[in-house]
């Protein structure tokens, strides 16, 4: 009790921060950390950095990781959880491959297996979830597993597709003005985005604004805040938890298409542990596990500082996949110990 | 007139009728106590009301319908304007107060947050509640909550509000701020049934009171009709004996140390909390309590004590012995017991078993890897069970399926089964009836009179006059004073929280 009056009367910057919500607290802990660290990347590793192109990499490299990690970050804000993406990429994108490059597909039908497997896998383990009330862990668990071993009884090897309709859309790119960079031979070099980059923020606009505005949005932080309340508030939490995973399989669809139009081939192994960095990009982006908490910028942000520093060990040589997973866990561990001390600085009787 | 009409309920769990024929009428414009003891059914019957259970039998009518209601869910009760306000809090802490108001409720997909910040605000304003719509409810105080949940049910611009026990966690001035809005409510034509333990607020407020007892209707009476005394007998079925004076049944304690060097002392003890360095002490046998307003740190004092919150400067001693008390496994190992305010936080294990909630603290004194055998645990849960009168279907229901004065009583058989030498009770009788309140308080005086050590602490002054022989006394987290013999009436601890003017 005391708290909150001493939270009234307090003055200055720490009364301030008392009244900024949990959520935009930690995306602006976020944005921060993350423009702290693209300037120490351009300050300590040389002008690779300055080159636009190079952020621009960093979106073309990880289209799909933000469109699954805005879905993980919904589910997750709901108090739940999703690690049947990872899986669910890799399958739409062997289904996607064995349709136009053995079939001989349309463009068009491939974009809808993708989504048809998306909305599937999203169905079985929303109803599962949320009407039948198993743990979305275990659900998710039992989903990552089945799309794996789909992924392989679909094709064995991995294989590039050679579709001509494919080939010209995967090389599709969005040139941006103004921003190219010369080579050494002084040639002028346009700078550009995939299409699935242009997916990808669309969605990150759409899930923000979803989130933010309206009341579907409202009540997944509503459940995730305490799903017992927001039965009494008049929230329906079974149909809300359906949807988030409901969603989170379209958008899983949706980032398997996007990975697909990447690597242009189809592999069993492709996207292996990309759940893993979906829920590490959201918890860097300052979304909660215990629900109730995050924002879909800051899950943006969440991606690409994971990607910087990713890029950060690659070009100081570095290179070894253990280095990088050693500094995304150390990363991981300042993130969740800064957030954690904010946190209870902020609470603090 | 009549807004609500409820014939012949009956809801059924397993093993239990918690509702058995019930009726139930309120009227436009009227304050109607639902009173009864723990487990009467006065939940369930607000739950079948508000569509958290289905009932398995009767009609709900509503003024305005001409068939009977269909009420599934709270969304359906809510559209038919009946709102609740439940005794926990039932507002999400990670949104903003506006948000909690409005939330599940507003027309259309998307949220004017411009707007719906104005009308909060203006809500807030009318209703004299000191909060601002943009902050995060989690940043308010427990009564803050709950009145922001109380304007909520009001904008919902209801025929029927329902206030489950709204007042447990408000101090005197919330509490009177909450009544206004309630005849102000009545003004307008609302119904109103408000559950309370509280006699006193009953009848303060109330216009008319229905009664229920183990499921079944009593009655429906107007308050001038039924004073106090009749309305405790209606309640427990029986003439209580005289609440007022247990004391002198009690033996006090003349045995061995009862005059020696105190069970447990405490020298400038201070702890983590925010409640200034105090002394304390304790003698064998004796009941003393912590007495001050809601936020005074009584609270605060006994989990110093007992180490349950982070101990930062003082000493403490058992028997004259130095002892070092920084986590609650030191506190226990010492012999002393500590039944905490907030059963549902600090308490109860839900899920587990009424026998493995009283094993437990036991358990954890004897280490994890040393089981009870199974007939033993069977026999410490029996023999509490019958010793306490804890109802329940039997020692393997899970705790969460009893009512809130067994579950209290469960938990203090966890704590007695280790046969402490000094017990602390924080609010043990909170949020349970009259009946059970005189029965754990007589416990509490047949325990000191066998030279068990209690401290006992209660919201309300009369409870702790008539268990404690000695009152220390609390004010803005400090001790103001300490009370014996004579000086322990109402008014003189009054005046010695107030500080000694009036």
């Amino acid at each position: 009790m005391s708290s909150n009056k001493s939270a009234v009367s307090d003055k200055g910057i720490a009364a301030k921060i008392k009244n900024v919500s949990d959520t935009n607290l930690l995306l602006t802990i976020t944005i921060v950390v993350f423009f702290v660290m693209y300037i120490g990347a351009i300050i300590f590793q040389g002008s690779g950095f300055l080159k636009p192109q190079t952020f621009f990499n960093i979106l073309n490299q990880n289209a799909t990781l933000i469109i699954v990690s805005c879905g993980m970050s919904m589910v997750m804000i709901a108090g739940g959880i999703d690690i049947s993406v990872g899986g669910l990429t890799a399958l739409v994108c062997m289904c996607c491959a064995v349709y136009l490059d053995f079939m001989g597909g349309n463009l068009v039908v491939s974009v809808l297996i993708a989504l048809a497997i998306g909305l599937a896998f999203g169905i079985v383990q929303g109803f599962l979830v949320a009407y039948l009330d198993i743990q979305p862990f275990i659900v998710t668990l039992a989903g990552m597993f089945f799309a794996r071993g789909m992924t392989t009884v679909v094709y064995k090897e991995p294989f590039n597709v050679a579709h001509e309709g494919f080939k010209e859309l995967k090389l599709t790119r969005l040139l941006i003005p103004k921003m190219g960079s010369y080579t050494k031979k002084g040639a002028y070099i346009d700078a550009y985005v995939e299409l699935g980059v242009v997916v990808a923020l669309i969605i990150v606009v759409i899930m923000f604004c979803v989130l933010r505005w309206t009341k579907l949005g409202r009540s997944f932080y509503a459940v995730g805040g305490n799903s017992q309340s927001a039965v009494m508030l008049g929230i329906n939490v079974k149909r809300t938890k359906f949807i988030t995973h409901l969603l989170s399989g379209i958008l899983a669809g949706i980032g398997g298409y996007a990975f697909f139009l990447h690597t242009g081939a189809g592999s069993p192994a492709h996207a292996t542990g990309m759940e893993m960095n979906a829920i590490a990009a959201s918890i860097i982006g300052g979304t909660m596990l215990t629900g109730g908490v995050g924002n879909i910028i800051g899950t943006f942000f969440g991606v690409l500082s994971l990607s910087t520093i990713q890029i950060i060990v690659a070009t100081a040589g570095l290179g070894e996949a253990w280095w990088t997973n050693i500094t995304i866990a150390s990363m991981l561990c300042i993130f969740l110990i800064l957030q954690s001390v904010i946190m209870a600085w902020k609470h603090r009787a | 007139m009549s807004v609500l009409e409820m014939k012949n309920i009956s809801k059924s769990f397993p093993g239990v009728r918690a509702l058995q024929h019930v009726d139930f009428r309120l009227c436009e414009g009227e304050i109607h106590a639902l009173m009864g003891e723990n487990g009467a059914g006065k939940s369930t019957l607000i739950k079948v009301l508000t569509g958290v259970y289905e009932k398995d039998e009767g009609e709900i009518f509503l003024k305005g319908l001409n068939k009977a209601a269909v009420i599934r869910s709270p969304q359906d009760a809510q559209n038919l304007g009946i709102s609740t306000v439940y005794q926990e809090i039932t507002l999400c802490p990670n949104l903003s107060v506006a948000e909690n108001m409005y939330i599940g409720r507003t027309k259309g997909m998307v949220t004017n947050w411009k707007k719906m910040y104005n009308d909060a605000d203006k809500i807030l304003r009318q209703l004299d509640i000191p909060a601002k719509a943009r902050q995060q409810l989690s940043s308010c105080s427990i009564a803050v909550q709950q009145m922001v949940a109380i304007a909520r049910a009001v904008d919902m611009d209801c025929k029927v509000l329902i206030l489950d026990e709204p007042t447990s966690s408000l101090d005197e001035n919330e509490v009177a701020k909450l009544f206004n809005l309630m005849r102000n409510l009545r003004e307008k034509g609302v119904g109103i049934i408000f559950v309370t333990h509280f006699l006193d607020q009953v009848y303060e407020v109330c216009d008319k009171i229905t009664v229920l007892r183990d499921g079944q209707l009593v009655g429906e009476y107007v308050i001038e009709d039924l004073p106090r005394v009749k309305l405790v007998a209606k309640m427990l079925g029986k003439e209580l004996d005289d609440m007022s004076d247990i004391k002198s049944e009690a033996m006090e304690y003349k045995g061995d140390g009862a005059d020696g060097v105190p069970v447990y002392e405490a020298q400038n003890l201070q702890s983590n909390a925010g409640i200034k360095p105090f002394d304390f002490y304790i003698k064998k046998g004796e009941v003393n309590g912590f007495t001050g307003l809601l936020g005074s740190g009584r609270s605060e004092c006994v989990r110093a004590i007992f180490g349950a919150d982070r101990v930062i400067s003082g000493k403490s001693q058992m028997n004259g012995r130095k002892v070092k008390i920084s986590k609650p496994i030191d506190a226990m190992k010492n012999g002393i017991a500590y039944l905490p305010e907030d059963r549902k936080v600090d308490g109860i294990i839900g899920d587990l078993s009424v026998r493995e909630n009283i094993i437990l603290a036991l358990q954890v004194l004897k280490g994890f890897f040393r089981p009870f055998s199974k007939a033993q645990q069977y026999k410490f849960a029996d023999e509490y069970i019958k010793l306490l009168e804890i109802k329940t279907a039997s020692a393997d229901t899970p705790i969460k399926s009893l009512s809130g004065g067994n579950q209290q009583k469960v938990i203090l058989a966890r704590w007695l089964l280790m046969n402490p030498e000094y017990l602390i009770l924080d609010e043990p009788t909170r949020g349970i009836d009259v009946g059970t309140k005189v029965e754990i308080q007589k416990l509490v005086l047949k325990l000191a009179s066998e030279g068990m050590s209690v401290t006992f602490i209660s919201s309300e002054t009369d409870e702790m006059l008539r268990t404690c022989s000695r009152m220390v006394v609390m004010r803005d987290r400090k001790v103001v004073g300490e009370l014996t013999g004579s000086d322990l009436t109402q008014s003189k601890i009054m005046s010695t929280i107030a500080g000694g003017d009036k």
